[in-house]
């Protein structure tokens, strides 16, 4: 108990927990937490690295009944697997086409940001299918796109369109999964962007009204650089969920038409895991390794733009 | 306020938009609404191809009655005795973690901040390998508890995102002056920065609700069957169970769907809060 730092000699009988509480609290806080996310989080990251290495059927231990292949796993992957090929090209799909999510939640946002009576009730109706899970959400998108009593045929119909079986069509399929998909996310897109627009600066809005701005020439230049913060959300939580949709294949077509049609890397890795023909546990780890490498760019780039927020909010 | 409120343009163009908003909306809920109508068709209509026309009679009760008389209730059940362990137990480990990252500073702050921000982003995929076999070890797979531990640790890097922001915006000097006083402290974690934190509470609370009650993946992972399975992964399996007959699969589909949109509707003011990570104000 001799730490005597210069700062400690004037609380000579206080004991040593006393004298160094502001350090050592923070680590007490941190412990539980910081301990189930190790286990839980951070460690299995690490773990699936290693068991991409192997070849293993998930029974006993990686070290009993695996065996070591190196980069096999990865090389099969990348060179002679078409599903694999497949399920990339459709993430690349669901990434550029889930971020219309985010221009439609702020149309729509634009449009109920009024104050008319009632207002409220249809904020919440327009929110209302995030709050669904997405395996209720694929099943009712399943009955709706159903050639012989959807809804969707029924109004297709109207124009005298033959049924389409939307979800049975080797290249629709993947469309009408991900339109499934845009419906709650452009409902998430919408709640981020009625919150900002609410905390748009009216006095600049006015100012710029007097300047003659108005339109889309105000939306561009005086109302979506002030949506900032929302779209950087938006943004960040449409990536994250077109990366990681999953429910929905599974609900609507798991992972078929033809067996691969809608195939996205993370239900191809279950599949390969725990599907009909699973129990590739090395070569489901070498797919999802290849998938967080993917999103490992993305988090990095949030990360530098909220280190960035960090840095500024300092000074 | 953008855009211009409707109240100071012409009188057509407030009916216009009065008329426009009920049949958006209807647009926009139409599938559901589907669902909704074919959940009371009694199930003659299907054989007989009578799909969109007037019921031939309303079944609400016939059908709801035979879900509730399923294993649905049961998976409901699970849903509940997962959903709110979780809650509880992802709120209270980042309330904890949120303070300490919030009030002190010391050297690896931002860097332990960041890793649970980092952790709260990646695919799942990547731990579905390991955790099911950490599971399957402890003894826990197919069991609500080892379903609840996973969740509570993967959910607290959220939630710790959102708690350290949230107490950041504290004022500081609350917490110093505590200090002026001499109090300890766990003392001013407790009585000081908690009862401050009520709002962010709520906020996650509701959406920790909403997340793993819909939680999909981990329910296929780490559980199979009636004793554990929450009700998203059972609908599978009740719907197995009543293959084409669409009253009643509509029916359990609703029912499953229920318990997030009451709370939703009954704390619509928290879960927005939560959702926009308080980064919009």
């Amino acid at each position: 108990m001799a730490t005597t730092t210069s700062s400690d000699h004037h609380l000579p009988k206080q004991g040593w927990y006393k004298r160094n509480e502001i350090a050592i609290t923070p680590w007490l806080f941190l412990i539980p937490g910081m301990l189930m996310f190790a286990i839980y989080v951070i460690y299995p990251i690490i773990q699936s690295f290693n068991i991409s290495l192997y070849k293993w059927n998930g029974l006993g231990t990686l070290a009993d009944n695996a065996k070591y292949v190196g980069l096999a796993n990865y090389e099969k992957l990348l060179f002679r697997d078409g599903k694999f090929e497949t399920a990339l090209i459709n993430n690349l799909k669901w990434l550029i086409l889930y971020l219309l999510a985010i221009p439609a939640g702020l149309l729509i946002a634009i449009f109920l940001n009024q104050t008319v009576r009632g207002i409220r009730l249809y904020k919440s109706m327009f929110f209302f299918p995030f709050v669904i899970s997405q395996v209720v959400v694929g099943l009712v998108f399943t009955w709706f796109y159903d050639p012989q009593y959807g809804l969707f045929n029924g109004i297709i119909g109207i124009f005298g369109i033959e049924p389409v079986n939307i979800l049975g069509d080797r290249n629709l399929a993947t469309y009408g999964v991900i339109a499934a998909g845009l419906w709650p996310q452009t409902a998430y897109c919408m709640i981020l962007y009625l919150t900002g627009l609410n905390a748009v600066d009216p006095e600049q809005v006015e100012a710029a009204r007097l300047d003659g701005a108005k339109g889309h020439k105000m939306l561009w230049y005086v109302i979506i650089p002030q949506l900032k913060p929302a779209t950087f959300i938006a943004f960040v939580v449409t990536i994250i969920g077109a990366l990681r949709s999953f429910d929905l294949i599974s609900v609507m077509t798991n992972g078929g038409p033809f067996g691969k049609s809608t195939l996205v890397l993370s239900f191809y890795m279950y599949e390969k895991a725990l599907g009909e023909f699973g129990l590739k546990m090395g070569y489901a780890a070498a797919i999802a390794v290849v998938l967080f490498l993917i999103m490992l760019v993305f988090i990095g780039y949030f990360l530098w733009s909220m280190y960035q927020d960090e840095k500024a909010a300092k000074h | 306020m953008f855009p211009k409120p409707i109240e100071k343009s012409s009188r057509q163009w407030q009916i216009g938009y009065q008329v426009l908003l009920p049949f958006a909306m209807l647009l926009w809920l139409a599938p559901l609404i589907a669902v909704a109508l074919f959940s009371i068709r009694p199930d003659a209509d299907f054989s007989t191809g009578n799909y969109w026309g007037i019921p031939s009679s309303f079944e609400f009760f016939t059908n709801y009655g035979q879900v509730i008389n399923s294993a649905m209730p049961r998976y409901i059940l699970n849903s509940f005795m997962i959903t709110l362990p979780t809650m509880v137990g992802a709120v209270a480990l980042s309330c904890m973690t949120g303070f300490a990252l919030g009030v002190y500073k010391f050297r690896g702050n931002l860097l332990i901040f960041f890793m649970f921000i980092a952790g709260n982003f990646i695919p799942f995929q990547i731990l579905m390998v390991p955790v099911r076999d950490l599971t399957l070890d402890m003894g826990l797979y197919n069991t609500k508890t080892g379903l609840v531990l996973f969740h509570i640790a993967f959910q607290t890097g959220f939630c710790t995102l959102f708690m350290r922001n949230f107490i950041r915006a504290l004022p500081f000097e609350l917490i110093e002056a505590a200090r002026v006083e001499g109090i300890a402290e766990w003392r001013i974690f407790w009585y000081v920065v908690l009862p401050l934190m009520r709002p962010a509470i709520a906020a996650l609370c509701v959406l920790i609700f909403t997340f793993i009650w819909n939680d999909y993946f981990w329910a296929i992972v780490l559980t199979t069957g009636e004793n554990a399975q929450p009700v998203t992964a059972g609908i599978t399996s009740f719907n197995a169970q009543f293959r084409a007959m669409y009253h009643l699969m509509s029916a359990g589909s609703l029912i499953a769907a229920l318990p997030p949109v009451i709370i939703f509707f009954l704390l619509q003011r928290h879960f927005i809060a939560g959702l926009t990570l308080g980064a919009v104000k």
